[in-house]
């Protein structure tokens, strides 16, 4: 007699039932891995999902040079763990032009991320890119499908977008197309935690709160994680103040905000996180970019 | 604006009195997906965005937009719209309405939903069917001022269509019928009666206000006393979720991805389709029809006793049978049907009419065929039931069907299991997904194909020669008296009415291998390619015989592997060196001696004799035909 799955069994389920039926039919698949916390229960996903085999794909890494030390750490220990390829992939135009978070603003992510991850998944013809992108991230994601076609310069048009029924997923592209495939879109953030904690995935140790050098920039608590450098492209040397902090998302170090907290715990994380009475996101910059609509309008241009 | 933070999120007061007994308390919740449908004035985006506001998943900074945008964009005259929480795409913003499905997210402590929002406008058929595809539950909403309307049956229909059986008639708007129970009751009546007539037998019907939030978390209200039914929330946290009860249904698994990391490991992965898997339960692979046995049910965490419905697993299986992505590994007792026509329930959402007789890809579950459908028999009229002549589906139309599969799947009705009888329709040449699809039944009736294998297997071509095939293979030295021995013994196994095969240089290096010479490398491939061969041919049944000097052990033993257990016999064919070269039957050994040529076994390269072989002759001692007879006496019997 069956009996009825928790939330989490039935997530797991689903997202290993999307992720094998990519592979399955995908020409030449590949997962994007930002090293974050999503990206890692994507990862232990992926590990379950072909087991006792390695995932049959490679992890890509866009890199912006701009990551925090810890996650370029985690991201090799992991693709050591799993036994996958890793493709690190560096926009070689954003290098020579020197674009930086700081003097480039919005574009630095257009270069580095969104031009980067077209020229890495065009280098390489793959037909098929994993990412761990949620529905409850933002409100147009709610509408985005677990398999979602993009054109041959990876627009997305959210009105030629195919209907998903059941568990039948149509991944047959056209010349030129590919697709961007989201085994978490069914995940919220509190499932990600749960999850984490009941599998014992590793994460990167900064969502957890520690003394860290931090300064402050426009406004925002930012970690000086390459202090040489930072003076480098600030012109100056930030001033320094040893805080415990940790951080709710990760991306860019100088473009992601900390938040004091002394949560050393995973438990206590998500404490915090369910204690606060704000929305998840505020510690990204770029939500904040380009009014409401700044993520649709990246998403449309061929951003994650 | 008092009533707006009282409704923010606030955190529940065991996260901060004891977050590890708060976090046990939430992992095992279970998930519940429902679809909410009704029209753009039924209030229904107004709903969701009520329920996801009394739950407290609004945060304040949200709010605090969300009071801004009522001002400057709502429809309630500046006071709160909670219909703004969930509209998505700037374009459909600026509209005022929702133009595709939205999947929204809310817990309580009791459960995880998830609901897919879909619009009330004309594209609703596709969006409301692609919502309905994957929901255990549907709430209909009705405005409680004008009633059961014929939208009220589209939906209700659709609903049924689709297999949900939880339904709940949400009467929204009660605070524009001054919360009256005689408009409620009425409407509850009138529903009743056609709702039995489209086969909903049992539903839930509650007096609501999305706007004023009456009966939402907590019944009854004070606006409807007279209600003694449940909250909507308490309802959707309460409400057996399909699935868990469904216990006594056949095992199913589709097949979709063959999981083989090396030799030593061939797994079968797939999602259940229903039922439970137990180690050693006997199971048929269908279409082929073939049986096997469980041997492990392989994770990540370990292997498991056991698994069932919904669940992602590999399982191991006990006999090497044939079995690839599309099969469908079943109950051996009550396996699934395969047919190749059918008569289906069709739903279009192309905006090019379907075209019948024309090919388009079916995929059901992990099998993707191309179809052809009819003409249709006729196409529903969603909002009368009626049934209308039809000679093609346009967009959001209904349809039945005859659809012809170019070869055959393996399926169930839909009624009796979602996952083995729903398919969608994928145009050729755009790859767009047209049309979505329900099997009603198979046109061709039980014609029982799983009872018999379609393939005729290896143990049928052995059975036919009434033999157990082998692979007798003769090593030893060049002039060591291989090719005598091993024609010897085919012609005592031809007077036995035994069905044989000798591969030896004659008849493999002339053709075959002729491109290979007598480097190391060629050697290994040309032993490799032999073995393939023989192995073919103990498929067929055959027992083979090689006669080759086959000179290293790793390419012996990799001939071996290639065979099932117990069918590669090798046969030492002992022959001293100087015997041999003594004998020179070709005169090679004179030759490479010579240094006329090279890499000669024995001579400048080496042979490794057997370690372990099933029978050794030494051709010293015996004759051709007493060696032969001895290999016959050990192999016997070959049956």
């Amino acid at each position: 007699m069956p009996r009825t799955l928790t939330h989490l069994e039935r997530l797991e389920a689903e997202s290993i039932h999307i992720m094998r039926e990519v592979v399955a039919t995908a020409h030449k698949p590949v997962m994007l891995y930002s090293v974050g916390k999503d990206s890692a229960v994507m990862l232990h996903l992926a590990r379950k999902a072909f087991h006792p085999s390695a995932p049959p794909f490679p992890l890509l890494h866009v890199d912006t040079t701009w990551k925090f030390r810890d996650m370029y750490a985690m991201r090799d220990r992991m693709a050591e763990t799993s036994g996958m390829e890793l493709l690190v992939w560096q926009n070689e135009e954003a290098k020579e032009q020197g674009i930086n978070p700081f003097d480039h603003g919005s574009l630095h992510t257009d270069m580095w991320k969104t031009q980067g991850l077209k020229q890495a998944l065009d280098h390489y013809g793959f037909d098929a890119a994993f990412g761990g992108a949620r529905r409850d991230e933002e409100k147009s994601r709610a509408k985005e499908r677990v398999i979602s076609i993009r054109n041959a310069s990876h627009g997305w048009n959210p009105k030629a977008q195919r209907p998903e029924l059941w568990n039948v997923y149509n991944t047959r592209l056209s010349k030129g197309e590919s697709m961007r495939v989201f085994p978490l879109s069914n995940w919220t953030e509190l499932d990600i935690w749960q999850y984490i904690m009941g599998e014992g995935i590793d994460i990167v140790p900064l969502y957890l709160a520690a003394p860290r050098p931090t300064f402050v920039h426009e406004g925002q608590l930012l970690m000086a994680d390459d202090v040489e450098r930072l003076e480098r492209v600030m012109g100056r040397r930030p001033e320094i103040t040893t805080r415990s902090v940790r951080f709710r998302t990760l991306g860019c170090f100088p473009l992601t905000g900390a938040v004091e907290s002394e949560a050393s715990t995973l438990a206590e994380v998500v404490q915090e996180m369910l204690l606060t009475t704000t929305s998840e996101r505020q510690g990204r910059v770029i939500d904040r970019d380009e009014g409401g609509a700044g993520m649709e309008k990246k998403k449309q241009e061929g951003y994650f | 604006m008092n009533e707006l933070s009282d409704n923010a999120y606030q955190p529940d007061a065991l996260i901060a009195e004891n977050i590890e007994h708060y976090l046990a308390q939430h992992q095992d919740k279970s998930l519940l997906r429902f679809i909410t449908c009704g029209s753009v004035d039924d209030g229904k985006s107004t709903l969701i965005g009520r329920l996801l506001y009394d739950s407290k998943m609004v945060f304040e900074d949200q709010l605090g937009q969300l009071e801004a945008d009522s001002k400057s964009v709502g429809t309630q005259g500046g006071e709160l719209d909670f219909a703004l929480l969930v509209d998505g795409l700037s374009a459909e913003r600026e509209q005022g309405i929702t133009i595709d499905v939205a999947y929204r997210f809310f817990s309580t402590t009791a459960r995880k939903f998830i609901v897919a929002d879909t619009p009330g406008h004309e594209q609703y058929t596709r969006n409301m069917v692609t919502g309905a595809s994957t929901a255990d539950l549907a709430v209909i909403l009705i405005d409680a001022r004008k009633g059961v309307l014929p939208q009220t049956r589209r939906h209700s229909y659709i609903v049924h269509l689709l297999g949900i059986k939880n339904v709940v008639l949400a009467v929204n708007k009660m605070d524009l019928v001054d919360y009256s129970q005689d408009v409620f009751d009425k409407i509850v009546e009138d529903y009743r009666e056609f709702a039995s007539d489209i086969g909903i037998t049992d539903f839930v019907p509650i007096p609501l206000s999305g706007f004023r939030g009456d009966n939402i978390t907590q019944a009854p209200s004070d606006n409807t006393s007279w209600y003694t039914g449940p909250s909507l929330m308490s309802h959707l946290e309460q409400v057996e979720v399909r699935g868990a009860s469904a216990g006594e249904e056949p095992f199913r698994m589709a097949v979709q991805w063959v999981n083989r990391p090396n030799l030593d490991f061939r797994g079968f992965s797939g999602q259940i389709a229903s039922g439970v898997v137990k180690i050693g339960d006997t199971v048929r692979i269908v279409p082929s029809g073939r049986t096997s046995v469980i041997k492990t049910i392989s994770t990540f965490d370990g292997d498991r006793e056991e698994a069932q419905v919904a669940q992602s697993v590999t399982l191991v299986l006990e006999d090497e049978v044939d079995c690839s992505r599309g099969d469908v590994i079943a109950a051996s007792d009550d396996p699934p049907e395969t047919s190749d026509q059918f008569e289906a329930t069709i739903v279009w959402m192309g905006e090019e009419a379907m075209k019948p007789g024309r090919g388009y890809w079916l995929k059901l579950g992990t099998q993707t065929v191309t179809a052809k459908v009819q003409q249709p028999k006729y196409e529903i009229n969603v909002d009368t039931r009626a049934k209308l002549a039809a000679k093609t589906l346009a967009l959001n139309a209904i349809g039945v069907a005859e659809l012809h599969t170019e070869k055959p799947i393996t399926f169930e009705p839909y009624a009796e299991n979602r996952q083995m009888g729903g398919f969608v329709l994928i145009d050729k040449l755009t790859n767009a997904t047209v049309g979505a699809g329900m099997l009603n039944f198979s046109l061709r009736r039980a014609n029982n194909v799983h009872w018999q294998p379609l393939e005729i297997s290896r143990a049928d071509h052995a059975a036919m020669k009434n033999q157990q095939p082998r692979v007798l293979w003769f090593t030893g030295l060049s002039g060591s008296g291989k090719s005598t021995i091993a024609n010897a013994v085919e012609k005592r196994l031809s007077v036995m009415n035994r069905h044989t095969f000798l591969l030896d240089g004659d008849n493999v290096r002339h053709g075959l291998n002729r491109d290979l010479g007598f480097t190391e490398a060629d050697r290994i491939e040309n032993i490799r390619r032999i073995g393939e061969v023989a192995k073919l041919m103990t498929d067929a049944g055959l027992i083979v015989l090689t006669a080759f000097i086959s000179p290293f052990r790793a390419e012996r033993q990799m001939v071996r592997d290639m065979m099932p257990e117990g069918e590669f016999i090798e046969i030492f064919v002992d022959t001293p060196l100087e015997v041999a070269e003594e004998r020179d039957v070709k005169g090679l050994y004179k030759k490479a001696r010579a240094g006329e040529l090279k890499n000669f076994t024995g001579i400048d390269s080496p042979y490794e004799p057997p370690e372990n072989p099933e029978i050794t002759v030494n051709t010293v001692a015996m004759t051709a035909d007493e060696a032969a007879a001895a290999i016959i006496e050990k192999i016997l019997p070959l049956k």
